[in-house]
């Protein structure tokens, strides 16, 4: 009868002990105490050499986890990293209060961090830094500073169309010529991210219109970028608004996937650039190692990462990028101030209202 | 650990209720009121947020067209998802403990497991295979079909979510089947009625409870599902709130949705507490009942058999098929696998804490409402719910809230989140929990201390024994959803903490959906091996 708890006990202890020695000693992620109290006193190992930080981040292990090995390898500062959603991560930064544990936060959209800047939780950084990065990628305000870029485009299913096909700008997808054969992502952060930018640059009416237009012609919703990008190969649809980048992640995994990305460039609202970018925290004690981490993310060696590793838009002179990845000289911007994309709730309340949810 | 010991002993000597109570027993309804006011810390935070907006608004947003409409279609899903459920895993039940089925011991354990696979991961497998130009279109490309229905909304989300969960009501009906008395069956066959006749008015109304506990699982997961709805598209309250809460980073706009969550909750509580009765339910004698006769299904022994195999096929054979077609196709483009022994310690211990603590938690919830039904055991039993449906966002926001502002030591480290997940599936422990104390006479109990066996021994040698099927299969359950678990372990785990969850929405959030393949399988694995086990350890024994 005992038998059943000694087994869970033994269990559990197994699991401790394999948690203990794990493979990563960097976390000692089975004491009940780390994370809770971090006064700027560290007493970890990586203080000594030059202190510890704690990064919520937005964006995924997958795309930024090697960076930021990187960067403790070069400075000996330790990096704890939370991962999650981009607006999650903010929201739990708000939530948190005063007693929030991070120093930084890193969003992959301008949106997130225009919203945490406005809640008063962002400082402001230092003038040398921001002026690294063109002034239409980084906060009018100071407060959070653009890391890389990414460009909206229309992916095409290639056996369907070639490039020609398609209009030179995004608002003429409403033409019904099109009707039935566009999908789209309404519930997706960078879609909704592209709808403000859209209020900002054509106007309420403007955007209203061409969502308006766009309903009419019965896109195909999906989850996220992916799931877009999957249908447009399946030919469930032909062309798909999504960010530029995933299409390069899908051709690793396999080179015969039948769709490419049209920019529409030349100013269009369709081409906008988002940033991913991050800020440091107003309750942050280790605002000087946080400085240190945005400064290495702009040097060459990250920034070279981000065009070769995650076919982003690097947003320094000088670095050398993926063959099929558009650099931003080549783009022409849609002249737009970031911070804007920050309400997200009279976009969700449009795409509420034309029907779009 | 004298937690452990104290509170169920209290349960085993509080009386009966067919005896008058003798005096108290204030421990017991002491326990469950602190393991109530800790489940409902996430409603009082929403209360916080509603108050907020102030009442006047929020009834307005409540009795909005946008809300009713919420109301009205989570209300279909949940109610449609529950009958499917329990339509499939009632005669499934039977079949694979009374009757002659073939290969009827490898059926029970495989018809369980698809409970083992998050609605995220298999949400996905079913849009890939099934979706209007899927692999399943493909394949009948040379027939001549060009265009599969659409499996988007209703329909799809109530065919995944009732896949993904009919082992709650399989578990729990299989447990009740296996300990009923077949005396009584026998009476009823002997009295002159037919088997069907016998099943329906006798066996039937013996496992209306167990029926009802796992049907409430089943309703109120798929109250709080966000994996199946937002991948299938159909707009539930849980999607419409993280969608929200996402935009505009602010609970206070999406708290009244909360709020009629909960107000749902208690809805499908009452309803399955009208469906539990007054009856009682415990055996006339104790001990595991005798096995009954195998039922020979004659010519419909291949009839359900293929039945059976079509289920697997679709609720576990095609999700598993997916993620191996992406680990294969990873492994080929020489993509890294990202399983290491730190996720799967990880998540095995932080599931194992979770599914311990919320056993120990239900353990006074359960005997309260067993022992000395009353107006406490209905209240404290009704908060211990109300974590259950809310969307996991919500129960880590409002968790990360009082963590870091009342419980900061606490705030980011293993007991935080293990009290988020004790706050989240506490009602599976609850409700496998007490169907099996709905079994035990109180009077064996009141023998043995009668004979002179003290509370401890009684406990032990009485009261364990015929309840301990039920805990294990509480504690497994808890187990498997706490491996699935993403939310609450993002916002509250250690900094750093990475689970085999955690790797899987990393991975694939980005699309690599090569890397996340191996901890998807490695997490479907490691929660079916102990399920697995389990089940086939209860088959040996009877």
């Amino acid at each position: 009868m005992n038998r059943l708890w000694k087994l869970l006990a033994l269990l559990l202890a197994a699991t401790l002990v394999l948690a203990a020695c794990g493979d990563d000693d960097d976390t000692a992620d089975d004491s009940p105490d780390v994370g809770s109290d971090d006064d700027g006193t560290a007493t970890e190992d990586g203080a000594e050499e030059g202190g510890s930080l704690v990064v919520y981040s937005g964006r995924s292990e997958e795309l930024v986890g090697p960076l930021l090995e990187m960067f403790e390898e070069e400075t000996g500062i330790t990096v704890e990293v939370r991962y999650g959603d981009t607006a999650e991560m903010a929201g739990l930064i708000q939530t948190e209060g005063d007693n929030s544990p991070a120093d930084l936060y890193y969003g992959q959209d301008a949106g997130a961090l225009g919203a945490l800047s406005s809640g008063g939780r962002l400082v402001e950084l230092p003038e040398e830094l921001l002026e690294q990065v063109p002034a239409a990628l980084r906060s009018d305000q100071g407060e959070w500073i653009g890391l890389s870029g990414r460009a909206r485009v229309a992916a095409y299913n290639t056996e369907a169309l070639s490039e020609d096909d398609l209009p030179d700008s995004v608002l003429d997808l409403t033409d019904p010529e099109w009707s039935g054969r566009i999908g789209w992502a309404p519930t997706n952060g960078s879609f909704q991210a592209f709808v403000t930018g859209l209020r900002v640059l054509e106007g309420e009416d403007g955007a209203r219109d061409w969502l308006e237009g766009m309903v009419a012609n019965e896109p195909q919703a999906y989850e996220g970028n992916s799931a877009v990008l999957d249908a447009v190969a399946a030919g469930e649809v032909e062309v798909g608004l999504v960010n530029h980048y995933y299409l390069y992640q899908y051709l690793v995994e396999d080179p015969e996937f039948p769709v490419a990305n049209k920019l529409f460039g030349g100013g269009d609202p369709g081409s906008l650039v988002n940033v991913a970018g991050a800020g440091i925290v107003d309750t942050s004690d280790n605002q000087e190692q946080a400085l240190e981490l945005l400064e290495w993310l702009l040097s060459d060696t990250a920034q070279e990462y981000f065009a070769q590793e995650t076919y982003e838009i690097p947003v320094v002179d000088g670095v050398e990028q993926a063959a099929e990845v558009p650099d931003l000289d080549s783009l022409t911007l849609p002249e737009i101030d970031l911070d804007r994309l920050e309400d997200l709730e009279g976009t969700l309340e449009l795409l509420n209202e034309v029907g779009a949810l | 650990m004298t937690s452990t010991l104290t509170d169920p002993e209290a349960a085993a000597t509080a009386p009966g209720p067919s005896s008058r109570p003798r005096r108290g027993s204030p421990l017991l309804t002491l326990l469950g009121v602190l393991v109530a006011a800790g489940a409902a810390l996430p409603l009082t935070y929403l209360v916080i947020r509603v108050s907020e907006v102030g009442l006047g608004q929020a009834l307005e947003i409540a009795t909005s067209d946008r809300a009713l409409d919420l109301l009205r279609d989570t209300t279909l899903l949940a109610v449609a998802v529950t009958a499917a459920a329990i339509a499939i895993a009632v005669p499934l039940a039977w079949l694979t403990t009374r009757t002659d089925l073939p290969l009827r011991r490898t059926i029970v354990v495989i018809t369980a497991l698809p409970l083992a696979i998050p609605t995220y991961v298999g949400g996905y497998a079913f849009v890939s295979a099934l979706g209007p130009r899927g692999l399943l279109q493909e394949r009948l490309e040379p027939l001549g079909v060009d265009r599969l229905p659409s499996i988007y909304g209703f329909r799809g989300a109530w065919l995944v979510l009732t896949l993904f969960t009919y082992p709650y009501v399989l578990l729990t009906v299989r447990s009740a089947l296996r300990h009923l008395d077949p005396s009584i069956e026998e009476a009823s066959r002997t009295l002159g009625r037919g088997r069907l006749r016998t099943f329906v008015r006798v066996v039937l109304p013996q496992l209306r409870p167990s029926i009802a506990a796992g049907g409430l699982l089943v309703a109120l997961y798929t109250l709080s599902d966000f994996g199946a709805v937002s991948l299938l598209r159909f707009d539930s309250f849980t999607r419409v709130i993280f969608t929200r809460y996402r935009a505009s980073l602010d609970l206070s706009s999406v708290a009244v949705y909360g709020l009629m969550l909960v107000a749902l909750t208690v809805v499908v509580l009452a309803v399955e507490q009208r469906t539990r009765g007054t009856e009682q339910y415990h055996q006339l004698h104790g001990g595991t009942a005798r096995a009954t006769s195998v039922i020979s299904l004659g010519r419909w022994r291949w009839v359900a058999f293929a039945a059976c195999s079509a289920l697997v096929l679709v609720a576990l054979v095609l999700p598993m098929g997916v993620i191996s077609f992406w680990l294969a196709r990873g492994i080929e483009a020489g993509e890294p696998l990202r399983l290491t022994t730190e996720l799967i310690g990880n998540s095995v211990q932080a599931s194992l804490l979770g599914a311990l603590f919320a056993t120990v938690a239900a353990w006074p919830v359960a005997a309260l409402s067993v022992r000395r039904p009353g107006r406490i055991a209905t209240a404290v039993e009704g908060l211990s719910w109300s974590g259950y449906a809310l969307p996991g966002v919500v129960v880590a926001l409002s968790l990360v809230f009082f963590g870091a502002r009342v419980a900061t030591p606490l705030y980011q480290t293993m007991w935080m989140l293990t009290f988020a997940y004790v706050v989240l599936f506490l009602p599976q422990a609850i409700g496998a929990l007490r169907s099996s104390m709905l079994q035990v006479t109180p009077s064996l109990e009141e023998a043995s201390r009668l004979l002179g066996a003290g509370p401890f021994t009684t406990f032990r040698r009485v009261v364990l024994p015929l309840v301990r099927s039920g805990a294990t299969a509480g504690a497994l359950l808890v187990f498997l959803t706490c491996m699935k678990e993403l939310p609450a372990t993002l916002l509250l785990a250690p900094t750093g903490y990475r689970t085999l969850a955690t790797q899987v929405y990393n991975a694939s959030v980005e699309a690599f959906f090569a890397r996340a393949a191996a901890p998807a399988l490695a997490l479907v694995v490691l929660s079916a091996l102990p399920m697995a086990a389990l089940i086939i350890r209860d088959n040996e024994r009877s």
